[in-house]
């Protein structure tokens, strides 16, 4: 049913193989989210190199599939590029995510955040989606 | 009273049960410890009100306003029978428990109200436990803030029970209020009210329950239990949303100061000062809600025609079938009592590796299963056990072993999505 097309394999494999989870050094800054409705929590933090270049995404945290999932998509993404491509990469991703599942993903943009597509149809999850695209906007942010 | 308990027909009560689910799944709700279904006979007499007996209460003096008066009052009765008040009088109409909470909470440490139980400052102590619900105990956080007052509670054992160990260090000559769950709303378990009040009239303080989780389930008989206030809910109870009860003895209710200003909650009112309406009504400020308190009625008069007995005794048997049945699925551990001694028909659970929120999104969208996800308004207690949340299964009087089955083969299924 719909639920199974928002648990998408890729969802669950970032799910059980987490990319880049740990909180590392250096950085230049580090933020906290919580999703004071279900509990879930993200530690990141965001290390910003020469000529604007994400060196280092790095997060811990706990909470649902899709929280943990998007945390570790948003990782493969930043990292290598540079902040302005990646704050349009979050833009685009928001978008998606607040599109009550009639939005058309810009698959150019998003790459594996596609994947995440159904979950836009279940209101109660987009935040969960979210956490860690908005931790990461808010720690860049910060850093600029 | 020991005639079998007919569940289909039960069911058939609840039109609600009947409908499917979008992709043509049957519904399979197991979440009534959050809010029950409502049977027919409720939604009739609400309908019947609003459509034929319609008016304000208590202040108009024509036909529709003396039948809805009546109405009205009529089902103080009918609460004040099914709790076994004493007095009708001793029965408040509130919008929930919650406010039924805060309205005892604020008569506490109130400049206006001088009975010396209800004195209170720093060097006073209120006393809750870990395993509460928000609403018994942000309004006591809010009192301690306001008088300097200090809160102390109750710790919760391995097994989900009240640790009673420090009873007497806890409670003591410097308690003016202890207030606890009769039944929790995660763990299930159903609170050993009367060692704990021994305690608190040995040092002379006011005892309070919170009962929406037990009122609905099981007999409730406040006279019996001797406490000093109970609050409860009616949705929980099948009966509407936005009605709830405080029970308080009457000489209580006497000395406690109005919770809010307002119509029909006087006496008289001059430009300077008032003086207030007597109980019940001193607490019931303002229009009320009417057809829901109408509907609350309806809802404990359906109750006590199957047999509040009965009914406990059905959620016994369901609980037992849960317990042994959610024991069988790998990597699944039961929070709070795995017996069924002094334990309600709630179960709450947390699935090995696997976030509630999948486990509830999965058991919903296939299998038509609705339960609770989340910390259950009880984020202390989910600290207190180290877990962020639980999935949590609740059972009424029209729930089935086959619900329950339905429940365990989605938990298998959602095991194997996550494997």
């Amino acid at each position: 049913m719909i639920a199974e097309s928002m648990y998408q394999e890729l969802i669950l494999e970032h799910y059980k193989h987490p990319q880049g989870r740990g909180l590392r050094d250096p950085f230049d800054n580090e933020v906290h989210h919580v999703n004071p409705t279900c509990g879930d929590e993200i530690t990141m933090r965001v290390k910003v190199g020469e000529g604007g270049k994400v060196e280092d995404v790095s997060y811990d945290g706990q909470g649902c599939s899709i929280s943990q999932a998007a945390a570790s998509v948003l990782h493969e993404l930043a990292t290598g590029s540079t902040v302005e491509e990646t704050l349009s990469v979050v833009e685009e991703f928001t978008r998606l995510m607040q599109g009550r599942g009639k939005v058309e993903p810009d698959e150019e943009i998003l790459g594996d955040a596609v994947a995440f597509a159904g979950v836009a149809k279940f209101p109660a999850r987009v935040k969960c989606a979210l956490l860690a695209w908005m931790a990461y906007k808010d720690a860049v942010v910060r850093s600029a | 009273m020991s005639t079998e308990f007919d569940v289909e027909r039960i069911r058939k009560d609840f039109p609600v049960l009947s409908r499917e689910l979008p992709g043509g799944r049957p519904l399979v709700y197991l979440d009534s410890g959050n809010s029950s279904q409502k049977p027919t006979q409720v939604i009739e007499v609400m309908r019947e009100h609003l459509a034929s007996h319609y008016a304000n209460v208590g202040r108009a003096m024509h036909v529709l306003g003396a039948e809805s008066t009546e109405a009205y009052e009529a089902a103080r009765d009918k609460v004040a029978t099914f709790v076994g008040a004493p007095d009708r009088d001793e029965i408040v109409f509130t919008k929930n428990a919650s406010e039924a909470l805060n309205l005892v909470a604020y008569a506490f440490g109130n400049p206006i109200n001088e009975d010396p139980r209800f004195v209170m400052g720093p060097g006073d102590e209120i006393v809750i436990s870990e395993m509460e619900h928000h609403s018994n105990i942000v309004p006591w956080q809010l009192l301690a803030r306001r008088t300097g007052a200090t809160l102390r509670w109750f710790s919760v054992t391995d097994e989900g029970r009240l640790d009673l160990s420090n009873l007497d260090e806890l409670v003591t000559e410097r308690t003016k209020i202890v207030s606890i769950a009769h039944q929790s709303n995660v763990l299930g378990t159903v609170n050993p009210v009367a060692r704990v009040l021994a305690r608190v009239r040995q040092v002379g303080a006011l005892m309070m329950l919170d009962a929406s989780q037990s009122v609905p389930h099981k007999p409730v008989d406040v006279a019996a239990l001797g406490v000093d206030f109970l609050a409860f809910t009616g949705h929980k109870a099948v009966g509407p949303s936005g009605i709830g009860v405080l029970w308080a003895r009457g000489e209580l209710l006497s000395a406690m100061p109005p919770f809010m200003g307002g119509g029909e909650m006087i006496e008289a009112v001059w430009m300077d000062r008032s003086t207030y309406a007597p109980a019940p009504h001193k607490f019931e400020a303002g229009t009320p809600p009417i057809v829901e308190a109408i509907g609350l009625g309806a809802a404990v008069e359906y109750l006590s025609s199957i047999g509040v007995d009965a009914i406990a005794g059905h959620e016994r048997e369901l609980t037992r079938y849960a317990l042994e049945a959610l024991g069988e699925v790998p990597g699944l551990k039961v929070i709070g009592p795995r017996d069924l001694q002094d334990r309600g028909g709630t179960v709450s659970f947390t699935l090995e590796g696997i976030h509630p929120h999948d486990v509830g999104q999965i058991l919903d969208d296939e299998f038509g299963v609705a339960v609770r996800v989340g910390h259950h308004c009880a984020r202390p207690l989910h600290l207190r056990f180290g877990i962020p949340a639980t999935t949590r299964a609740s059972f009424y009087l029209y729930n089935t072993p086959a619900e329950i089955d339905a429940l365990v083969r989605g938990l298998h299924h959602v095991r194997k999505v996550f494997a």
